[in-house]
């Protein structure tokens, strides 16, 4: 644990995927067990919404004394109250899960919330090593238990993916006594997800795999194996300007800049 | 020189500081938290508990029935008579004379105490426990000597004060053993404590017959829940574990001790008394949890138990299976006592070990253990053709499927029976995908509010219907429903008569409604579920049916009320503490030290741990699977005719 950081969770309302039942969120639950084991008691957990929504005292019984809501109603957007609630408070680092289980479901959160706060954003974080001197060593999870170490400069954001340590078990007591801070601050109804029509998403037929491999050791090297891009390319001495420049024309190709 | 008043004055002495031990030791039990009992009408029934139930249990053991009865019985009426002849000096011969007859009494029966601790089996604590046949011994005879005077048959002074001098003596050394033992913390205490248990004891339902096995629900909303500390126990918990004798009988039933792991029943009670009276178990003489060393245990009555007293892994260790409280002498609870500790381990600490945590996780978010989609519940009907009780609103037989509707191998058990069902023309429904699990495995793990919101939910949907009867075939669900349930203040069961499928099959069968052909399948022997058994007295139907296949039962030595656990009940299975042997393996052997060939279960759960024991072994089936295949289908025999 760490002294004199200040960690802030972002939490919310979770679906069971066999039940449909409001849950404690998977992802959500170990931005919370991250910034647990980074702040102790000091952490502060945040939700935009309902503060008589149940689950939320399941994440109240992982152990914090308090919670804080940010009371609005459904058709609210979280942002601009998580925004105006996050500026100006010496925050260090927000932790949230990679993307809701229910509502929009967009992942854009951490995004939107690093674009308005002019913070770094850090995707998809398996574990914080440690904070010092104004900077994080932080470890990115990638694909296939893989790792990457990088720093970043206090404060940050960052989406826990699910590589990072599970969500603590929640304890009945605590939660139920575990105090709720409602703040009302802006609310914006949010006029563009008021027009949508929402539908559940019918599972897409899976195709059939045929499995090419003949033995154990084929499988495995099948299962394990990074696929090779053949388009890859690894500029090492290049100048700064010839490693922009490879990129922008990789971005173009993509149609991802016009 | 005349000593004569020394022996009544050590007679009085030795009383006194007795009565001030026991105010002290009444107030190490009144530490603990208040409970409702009917002091007057305990008291007045506690020589009958004494004479009926206990001594029905310790007459499982006939030497040492006996044996107690003399001892026991002797020491009582020789310790009332030595106040009127020797304390108060009244000169009656008749009285001096009965007084001798007590004690050559409880001189036979202390030989026999002697005997069995020349070499005790294991699981009889030594320590101090080792020289109570010697106080016993010594009582009987210096009071015998110092009586012969009183009865006239030695004339009075006799042996002049060398005499009163040595027999003071003893007089010191057996009354300090027998009084001042007896309430400050003596292998005596139990005499005191055990009479005041049994006059006080917290389900006074169990005596004259009765049965009590329902857990008593956990007060939800409180600054705290489950026993945290030994002051958390009710008061008359407290007094109940101060009744211990140490005789090791449940240690030795206890499947978890057999298996190694670091759990034994007896240990945990003499833990809580360290606990409540405060101090380490440096002075414990029994056998030790198993590969945990004695002495480091510390405990205080205001101290969390589980720091420092108990390790958590021994509260885990226990499977429920009660052999342990159907075997105690003294009619402590166990279970209750666990189960207690756990609650506060799940609801205050959230450190449900292993699965657990996943398991409680799942029942909340999906009403089942294992987080199957809820929708998905009734798949296994799709040829049964199952009426359902949405759509029929009232049945004669509610069939209460359990969570065995997700497992393929339970799902056969379930076909067996509803094919039985049939062939006996039953009206029967099933609540469909309305049904949640019963809660048992959530209460046994502690989450009683999980258990709690489980049994409200599923009382409603059971109060909107109509019906006579409501079976199971998961022995676990029916002591839910018919010993727990009832706590809820629903209606929902009210004249509705709960049944497990073998006693309801054997119904069925007595009335000719199931036509049965007889059995060639070899040998078979019955393992007894607890949660049927011991839990519910169901020994006999099940017995019956197979009989009625033509089956004699080749029984094992453990069998009926003293049946071994297979290890699947209070989420043993789930929490999965370490042990040197696994339970269901040791059960597996008593099967097979009968030489069946196939073993009977009425129980899912028992079918899964039994089946888990790697082949060769006897066939595992459920009874119901049995008898639907001898049942002679009358419909096909009436289509070839
Ligand atoms: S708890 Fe009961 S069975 Fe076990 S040792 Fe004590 S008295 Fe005997
Ligand atoms: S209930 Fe069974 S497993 Fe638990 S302590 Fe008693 S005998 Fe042992
Ligand atoms: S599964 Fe059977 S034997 Fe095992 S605890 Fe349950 S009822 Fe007892």
């Amino acid at each position: 644990m760490l002294p004199n950081i200040n960690v802030v969770s972002l939490v919310s309302v979770g679906r069971h995927p066999q039940s449909g039942r409001a849950r404690r969120a998977e992802q959500d639950g170990r931005a919370v067990e991250l910034g647990l084991n980074l702040a102790g008691n000091t952490l502060t957990v945040v939700h935009a919404g309902n503060a008589q929504e149940p689950v939320l005292r399941q994440y109240a019984g992982m152990g914090l004394p308090s919670l804080t809501v940010l009371a609005q109603e459904s058709d609210c957007d979280a942002l601009p109250a998580l925004v105006s609630f996050l500026k100006d408070k010496h925050i260090d680092v927000v932790l949230t899960g990679v993307r809701a289980e229910s509502g929009e479901s967009s992942g854009m959160l951490p995004y939107l919330l690093a674009e308005q706060l002019g913070w770094p954003l850090v995707p998809r974080v398996a574990e914080i090593l440690n904070i010092k001197e104004g900077e994080a060593e932080v470890l990115l999870a990638l694909p296939r238990g893989q790792r990457r170490a990088v720093i970043v400069k206090l404060p940050f954001i960052a989406s826990v993916d699910n590589a990072a340590q599970e969500a603590r078990q929640t304890a009945f007591g605590p939660g139920l006594r575990a105090d709720f801070k409602v703040l009302t601050l802006e609310r914006v109804v949010d006029e563009a997800a008021s027009q949508w029509q929402i539908n559940i998403a019918k599972p897409r037929p899976k195709r059939l795999k045929v499995v090419k491999a003949k033995t154990a050791a084929d499988r495995m090297k099948a299962a394990t194996a990074k696929p090779v891009g053949g388009g890859g390319k690894i500029m090492k001495d290049e100048t700064a300007a010839e490693k922009a420049q490879a990129i922008f024309d990789l971005l173009l190709e993509e149609k991802v800049v016009r | 020189m005349m000593l004569d008043w020394l022996p009544p004055t050590l007679i009085g002495v030795l009383l006194v500081l007795a009565g001030i031990g026991a105010v002290r030791r009444m107030n190490l039990w009144r530490a603990g938290q208040a409970e409702k009992v009917d002091i007057l009408a305990g008291l007045l029934a506690m020589p009958k508990r004494y004479l009926h139930d206990l001594h029905h249990v310790v007459d499982r053991d006939k030497y040492i029935s006996r044996t107690h009865v003399a001892t026991g019985g002797g020491f009582v009426l020789a310790m009332v008579l030595v106040v009127f002849v020797h304390l108060f000096g009244i000169d009656s011969k008749i009285l001096a004379w009965a007084l001798l007859a007590a004690l050559v009494m409880m001189f036979c029966g202390a030989l026999f105490v002697y005997k069995r601790r020349l070499n005790p089996p294991s699981r009889l604590s030594k320590g101090p426990w080792m020289r109570l046949p010697k106080s016993l011994l010594t009582f009987s005879i210096t009071f015998f000597v110092l009586t012969l005077p009183a009865a006239g048959v030695l004339p009075e002074g006799f042996g002049g004060w060398l005499l009163t001098l040595v027999l003071s003596a003893l007089i010191l050394m057996s009354l300090s053993e027998m009084l001042f033992g007896m309430t400050w913390g003596g292998p005596m205490k139990h005499a005191f404590a055990g009479a005041l248990h049994l006059a006080l004891h917290r389900r006074p339902e169990r005596f004259g017959g009765g049965r009590s096995t329902g857990l008593k629900p956990a007060v939800l909303g409180e600054t705290s829940h489950g026993v945290a500390k030994p002051t958390d126990f009710k008061w008359n918990q407290l007094l109940g574990f101060d009744a211990c004798v140490q005789c090791g009988r449940c240690e030795a039933v206890c499947p978890a001790f057999a298996a190694g792991q670091p759990l034994n029943p007896k240990k945990l009670i003499q833990d809580m008394v360290v606990g409540f009276a405060g101090g380490t178990d440096e002075n414990y003489a029994g056998s030790p949890y198993p590969n945990v060393e004695v002495g480091n245990a510390k405990g205080a009555p205001n101290q969390i138990i589980t720091d420092g007293l108990i390790h958590p892994d021994t509260l885990w260790s226990c499977t429920t299976c009660r052999a342990c409280v159907e075997e105690c002498p003294m009619m402590i609870e166990h279970v209750d006592a666990i189960v207690d500790m756990r609650r506060f381990l799940t609801l205050e600490k959230g450190d449900t070990p292993n699965k657990g945590a996943q398991v409680l996780e799942n029942i909340i978010a999906t009403d089942n253990p294992n987080g199957y989609s809820p929708a998905s519940r009734t798949h296994w009907t799709a040829d049964q053709n199952l009426n359902l009780m949405k759509d029929v609103k009232q049945a004669d037989v509610l069939f209460w499927v359990s969570d065995g509707a997700f497992d393929m191998r339970s799902q056969r058990i379930l076909r067996a029976f509803v094919k039985l069902m049939k062939a006996a023309n039953v009206d029967v429904a099933i609540l469909g995908d309305e049904e949640l699990d019963s809660g048992d495995v959530a209460r046994r793990l502690g989450d009683d509010a999980t258990f709690q919101s489980l049994a409200k939910r599923n009382l409603a949907t059971l109060s909107k219907y109509q019906f006579n009867k409501i079976v199971t075939t998961d022995p676990h669900a029916f002591h839910c429903l018919k010993n727990e349930y009832g706590d809820f203040g629903s209606d929902a069961l009210q004249n509705v008569e709960v049944l497990h499928h073998t006693t309801f099959l054997n119904q069925l069968v007595k009335d000719g409604r199931l036509q049965l052909d007889t059995f060639k399948g070899g040998k078979v022997t019955y393992h007894d579920p607890c949660y049927l058994g011991r839990y519910n007295g169901e020994y006999e139907a099940p017995r019956e049916l197979l009989a009625s296949l033509g089956i004699e039962v080749a029984e094992m030595e453990r069998s009926g009320y003293r049946s071994r656990c297979c290890g699947g009940g209070g989420g043993a299975p789930i929490t999965d503490i370490p042990s040197e042997r696994r339970i269901a393996d040791m059960r597996m052997e008593d099967v097979i030290s009968t030489g069946a060939d196939m073993v009977a279960v009425g129980c899912q759960q028992c079918t899964a741990m039994l089946e888990g024991v790697v082949e060769p072994r006897p066939v595992v089936k459920d009874i119901a699977e049995i008898l639907a295949g001898q049942l002679i289908d009358r419909q096909s025999i009436e289509e070839t005719h």
